[in-house]
């Protein structure tokens, strides 16, 4: 019965879709509404061809094939994310890379959301929602909840980057930074997301173990935020039902500020809580000991969410924005140092008693340099955020290399520890293909990593720098186009590390390849069991 | 008086002392007696049903 529910409902989706495409004020729309009718129609046959199988009770294993799905979704994604990066940096240093023939497709502007979408929701979002579904089955005890429910917050957030991505090129934005998504497609990231709270708290309330454990709580923080920040910061009327455009809710300094409360919890929750939850479950897994202090990863859950929500307006220092506003933004800002680094000591500490596993264990060097770099990056935002700091940096190239040492360094190295992590255990796999390929790749990332911020910092505080120079006078020293000149060498520097980042991620996937394909299976537990 | 004044005024008493107390509490709440077991065994809990959910018998579940 459900099944024919299934397919009543595809097919209506698939004719409204061809009916929306039909009628499409803009291309990106258009485009958009024939990948829905698409969609629906390739689940449409699926549902068609399965209808009527029977469905095996499956609550004494684990659902660990949306997990694997995960994992290949966030290699793949990352890959993508971090090419389209390098072609962009690619563009700032050699502008005549914005080819003639790709105006209005493939330029700087049309490719910048793609990439920050692309590595923060595809690849961040991929690798969350793998951890949050391994995690938090592991921790319970129990059977994802729901059924199926999990495939459909997999593929429902593949096709909301996929409508996303192809929207941005076309040029569909809200112009929103990370919330560039336009109306339909944040109706659907609704969809799925809720979906993904059903079945992570479905999940924990029919746990069997007593207690939650904390990756689950910044997990949780996670899902929940995210979805109050989305609902809130997307408010917007559409022009017309059938075309891309809309209009915010909110003008001026209140539209400022939703978007910046918005941004900032964005990294906050989704970049930060959501893979300090990664942090809280895998490094201990991987050391093979349980977390330094239990009640130090409480005291910085709580004290991250009491905190984090109250940073936003340090974006909007000298601005429109009042006074006051941008002072308790940058208080909350300062105060947010020590939770961090509180949390960053309860990661590296896990190891004491066990560092001589840095020198053998690349996986663990990798999760030990990403929490160096949650380290640095949550010293290094605190500092920026006092305004006076903020005056000489703000609108400078240091912003782009602070968020990349946050972005590659913590976020991108401990989803590659992860990966690690997980590949040969979720396929079955004694170990993995080499881990001489994992140090070529933890060397590649740092090296990366290196470079970019360093030139960052270089050409952001240079260019700070040349902006403010005034001669005796009072007149400006230096031209716009000055600074764009004198940054040449800088981003040249930058690009380079960001091609030996991705290089680094293409002999992970090498590795991971291999270790799947020609890796001998593990001996099932089922296997020999003596008679007892 | 009007919306704004009376929310910005709330926001920085009575609520600012409301969520301090609040976050003091639940720091205490971690050192109340009896919560080191707790931890203990919590913390110790991601190293067991790494391959199969737990029995649906707790009484077979293996500590």
């Amino acid at each position: 019965m459900l099944d024919y529910l299934k397919l009543a409902g595809l097919g209506i989706v698939a004719v409204l879709a061809a009916i929306a495409a039909n009628y499409a004020r803009d291309l990106a729309y258009q485009v958009n509404a024939l990948t829905v009718m698409l969609a629906a129609g390739i689940v449409f046959l699926w549902v068609l061809r399965t209808a009527g199988d029977a469905r095996p009770n499956l609550q004494h294993e684990y659902f660990d094939d949306v997990v694997r799905a995960g994992a290949i979704a966030t290699a793949f994604w990352g890959i993508v994310g971090f090419l389209v990066g390098v072609v962009i940096a690619s563009q700032l240093a050699f502008p005549q890379l914005n080819f003639e023939f790709l105006q209005g497709f493939g330029n700087f502007g049309r490719l910048r959301p793609l990439h920050t979408s692309a590595v923060i929701f595809a690849f961040g979002g991929n690798a969350l929602i793998m951890s949050s579904f391994y995690i938090v089955q592991r921790t319970s005890a129990a059977r994802l909840f729901g059924g199926s429910l999990g495939w459909f917050v997999f593929w429902g957030w593949q096709l909301v980057i996929v409508l996303a991505a192809t929207g941005y090129v076309l040029g569909a934005t809200q112009g929103k930074e990370y919330a560039e998504p336009v109306w339909y497609v944040d109706i659907l990231i609704t969809a799925v997301w809720v979906a993904f709270l059903i079945a992570f708290m479905g999940t924990l309330f029919k746990r069997k173990e007593p207690h939650i454990y904390v990756a689950n709580w910044f997990l949780l923080s996670m899902i929940l935020t995210v979805a109050m920040l989305h609902l809130v910061n997307n408010a917007a009327i559409p022009v017309s039902i059938f075309g891309s455009a809309q209009v915010q809710l909110y003008s001026g300094v209140q539209d400022a500020m939703v978007q910046w409360w918005y941004g900032h919890n964005a990294v906050g929750f989704f970049l930060t809580a959501g893979f300090l939850g990664m942090m809280y479950y895998f490094v201990p897994k991987q050391v093979d000991r349980p977390i330094f202090s239990y009640k130090l990863s409480i005291i910085h859950f709580w004290a991250l969410i009491f905190l984090y929500i109250w940073a936003g307006p340090h974006h909007l220092h000298y601005t429109a924005l009042p006074d006051w506003a941008s002072t308790l933004g940058m208080v909350f800002s300062v105060i947010l140092w020590m939770p961090s680094w509180g949390g960053m000591i309860n990661g590296l500490m896990t190891l004491s008693g066990a560092w001589d596993k840095l020198r053998t264990d690349p996986i663990i060097r990798m999760m030990v340099v990403s929490i160096g770099f949650y380290g640095m990056s949550t010293f290094e935002g605190p500092m920026m955020s006092i305004k006076a700091v903020n005056s000489l940096s703000h609108y400078t190239d240091w912003t782009i290399g602070h968020v990349h040492s946050g972005a590659l360094g913590w976020n991108g190295m401990i989803t590659f520890g992860v990966l690690y992590y997980l590949v040969p255990r979720l396929w079955n796999r004694e170990r993995l293909y080499s881990l001489t390929l994992v140090s070529w790749h933890f060397w590649l990332a740092t090296i990366g990593i290196v470079l970019y911020a360093s030139s960052m910092w270089v050409t952001g505080i240079m260019e700070g720098l040349m902006w403010r120079e005034v001669d005796a006078n009072g007149y400006l020293v230096n031209a716009f186009a000055d600074t764009v000149a004198a940054k040449f060498p800088m981003y040249v520097v930058r690009a380079l590390g960001g091609g030996l980042f991705l290089t680094g991620a293409l002999i992970m996937c090498w590795n991971l390849w291999m270790t799947v394909r020609a890796q001998p299976a593990r001996a099932t537990q089922h296997a020999a069991v003596p008679a007892e | 008086m009007e919306t704004y004044s009376f929310l910005r005024h709330l926001a920085d008493s009575w609520f600012l002392l409301a969520m301090t107390l609040g976050f003091l509490g639940l720091c205490l709440w971690a050192f109340r007696p009896g919560s080191r077991a707790a931890h203990q065994d919590v913390a110790t809990s991601i190293f067991r049903n790494d391959d199969h959910p737990a029995e649906a018998n707790p009484a077979k579940k293996e500590g």
